[in-house]
């Protein structure tokens, strides 16, 4: 096999996203896989699958902010919190539709996005992540305490949602509306990256007066960025809404917001693979946990109260160990393994 | 009425005077360097034309145009590009992508068409076909899809060069292209300009310590000392200027030039 081959290629097609076949008959057997998981898998694993699907949209979301534009975040999930309290409250009172309530509970976090954004011009590095920090708190206040509007601890209760008069009453059918959202989410993404909006992102974050200087503005790209991101943070919220039936103030607190953020770091900042592989780990990871957490406290009983802390523990190693040896997240270790398969059995 | 002019701008920070009513006129075509000791207060005129700082007084015209309250980026867009003493590059991307960036605002694309079909990256590739151009132009084919940060100093003010190309500027501003270069990197370089200067016909601005280099080039020197304007004219009569003379050298140096030469 080549080592390296030297190729002409026209420049379209060298911009193209899958630029082998065997990329893209890969990703056939994957959207196949996708397609079909419900059919073999047992209503667990498709809650599970769903889970994972709401949270590739928002860390998608977080990563446009924080892994390309710079803006580091620590109130990614006041913005889904606030998506799924606009889908819940609008859902529960009024009977929209879910096709009506998840733009609108976009809309209703993008608009807080904007607001949050508007310090951000102003604001960099640790202050702006103080000023997330005030807004997330001042939002889980909000939901706990606006006890008219939310039911406080209560929560509220959601109607099974419906696709155009289809029930959605099952994990089965409902997995396919996430599903389908989550791809539309990183083809999204992915477009807006491989593009001039998202280079002007990405130029922001490495050089801001660069940036400027070669005629971006930045003011436009910084609160587009927060935008965006709270958008899809609050459609992710909205779809967890409709998921778990029941939303409380709990489901969006400032252990989420850390969560999102361990997603991408140990996805890999700035890419689209990154954010679905880390999202995808971080939703795996607890249930890894009680997979062997079981037959442990049944080996050893006295184990069982410690149980929750060892999961903790577990999980702050292994963001540790990702800063450490691999800052570019599982998207890393996915290239390496990539560019490893290509030059066998030379070394490069 | 002139291609840029500079009237009387003044630029204070606090008690310091870094610009004190300077005026500059460069026609459409021309090649003018700006010289001056350390602290002269020449990046500071350049980053007054491209709009980093506001004069506290006079104005500056731009084709007619008043930029007192253009944004940076504004004026990047009315045609004036420049590069920066301290290389200002995008170093965790490639020659290709930073050159890319240089295009932004000339994309007609918007936000929309960019996430519903940026797949298919058609205009993507004509404004890749210019960049390529420029790659051809400046020598930087091997160099493509290198990282940044990973080439050498010299080629890494060549790609902010270059960047500053793709732009299409009508009016290109150069803070110091050859500092920290060697001979050949600097004759490299100085070629360059010429070329731009001559094949492209873009206006330069360009500001530069290796005095050899600025003789050569320019047609028209302006000398800042201490913020005010102490000479204008060509190579040859900005040489001869007494009060150049001092400001580089000091009174003593000049005393003694002045008596070498009558002895």
């Amino acid at each position: 096999m080549a080592v390296t081959r030297f190729t002409t290629r026209s420049y379209p097609q060298d911009l193209r996203i899958f630029p082998s076949p065997a990329a893209r008959i890969s990703l056939v057997l994957l959207g196949a896989l996708l397609l079909t998981f419900p059919l073999f898998m047992g209503t667990y694993g498709v809650f599970v699958a769903c889970i994972c699907g709401v949270s590739i949209i928002s860390a998608l979301g977080l990563n446009l902010l924080t892994g390309c534009t710079g803006l580091m975040s620590m109130g990614h999930a006041a913005f889904m919190g606030i998506g799924a309290y606009t889908a819940a409250i609008l859902a529960a009172r009024t009977g929209l539709p879910l096709i009506a309530t998840l733009p609108l509970a976009g809309l209703a976090a993008a608009l807080a996005g904007l607001i949050v954004g508007v310090p951000a011009l102003r604001l960099k590095g640790l202050y702006l992540i103080v000023t997330t920090l005030a807004f997330q708190f001042i939002v889980e206040h909000v939901i706990y305490h606006w006890e008219s509007l939310t039911q406080s601890d209560k929560g509220i209760a959601l109607p099974s949602p419906d696709l155009f008069g289809f029930p959605l009453n099952s994990y089965q059918s409902y997995y396919y509306v996430i599903l389908a959202l989550a791809v539309a989410a990183a083809v999204f993404t992915k477009n807006l990256l491989m593009s001039r909006t998202g280079r002007a992102f990405v130029a922001i974050r490495d050089r801001d007066i660069a940036a400027e200087i070669i005629g971006i503005h930045m003011a436009k790209y910084k609160i587009m960025s927060f935008a965006i991101s709270s958008f899809m943070a609050g459609v992710a919220g909205a779809l967890y809404a409709y998921l778990l039936h029941l939303i409380s103030p709990d489901h969006f607190t400032f252990n989420q917001s850390i969560l999102y953020i361990a997603m991408i770091i140990v996805g890999g900042m700035g890419t689209v693979l990154g954010s679905i592989l880390g999202a995808v780990f971080m939703v795996l990871l607890p249930e890894a946990i009680n997979a062997v957490s079981g037959p442990l406290v049944s080996a050893y009983p006295d184990l069982a109260p410690r149980i929750g802390g060892l999961s903790v523990m577990v999980y702050g190693l292994i963001i540790i160990f990702f800063l450490l040896f691999e800052p570019l997240g599982l998207f890393g270790i996915w290239i390496r393994i990539k560019r490893y398969w290509k030059t066998w059995p030379y070394t490069y | 009425m002139g291609f840029l002019e500079i009237r009387e701008i003044s630029l204070h920070f606090k008690g310091i005077v870094a610009l004190d009513r300077v005026s500059l006129n460069v026609e459409e075509g021309e090649l003018v360097a700006v010289i001056g000791p350390n602290g002269a207060g020449k990046t500071c005129l350049l980053n007054c034309i491209s709009g980093f700082y506001r004069p506290d007084g006079g104005n500056i015209l731009f084709a007619g145009r008043d930029l007192a309250h253009w944004r940076p980026d504004q004026i990047a867009k009315l045609g004036i590009s420049r590069t920066f003493q301290n290389v200002e590059l995008f170093a965790r991307m490639n020659v290709i992508d930073n050159m890319m960036l240089g295009r932004h605002h000339h994309f007609r694309h918007g936000f929309w068409h960019n996430a519903l079909f940026g797949y298919r990256a058609t205009e993507e590739a004509v404004h890749r076909r210019k960049v390529e151009e420029i790659i051809d132009f400046l020598e930087m084919e091997r160099w493509r899809k290198h990282l940044v940060s990973s080439l050498p100093y010299g080629v890494q003010k060549r790609v902010e060069l270059g960047r500053a190309l793709v732009q299409e500027p009508r009016l290109l501003l150069l803070d110091e292209p050859m500092a920290g270069m060697n001979q050949e990197e600097t004759e490299d370089i100085a070629r360059f300009i010429l070329d731009i200067h001559e094949e492209l016909g873009t206006t330069i601005v360009m500001i530069e310590h290796d005095m050899d280099v600025v003789m050569d080039i320019s047609k028209r020197i302006c000398v800042l000392d201490f913020g005010r304007k102490i000479a204008e004219g060509t190579p040859g009569e900005v040489q001869k200027n007494l009060d150049v003379q001092k400001a580089y050298l000091g009174d003593d140096a000049t005393t003694l030039l002045k008596k070498e030469g009558a002895g």
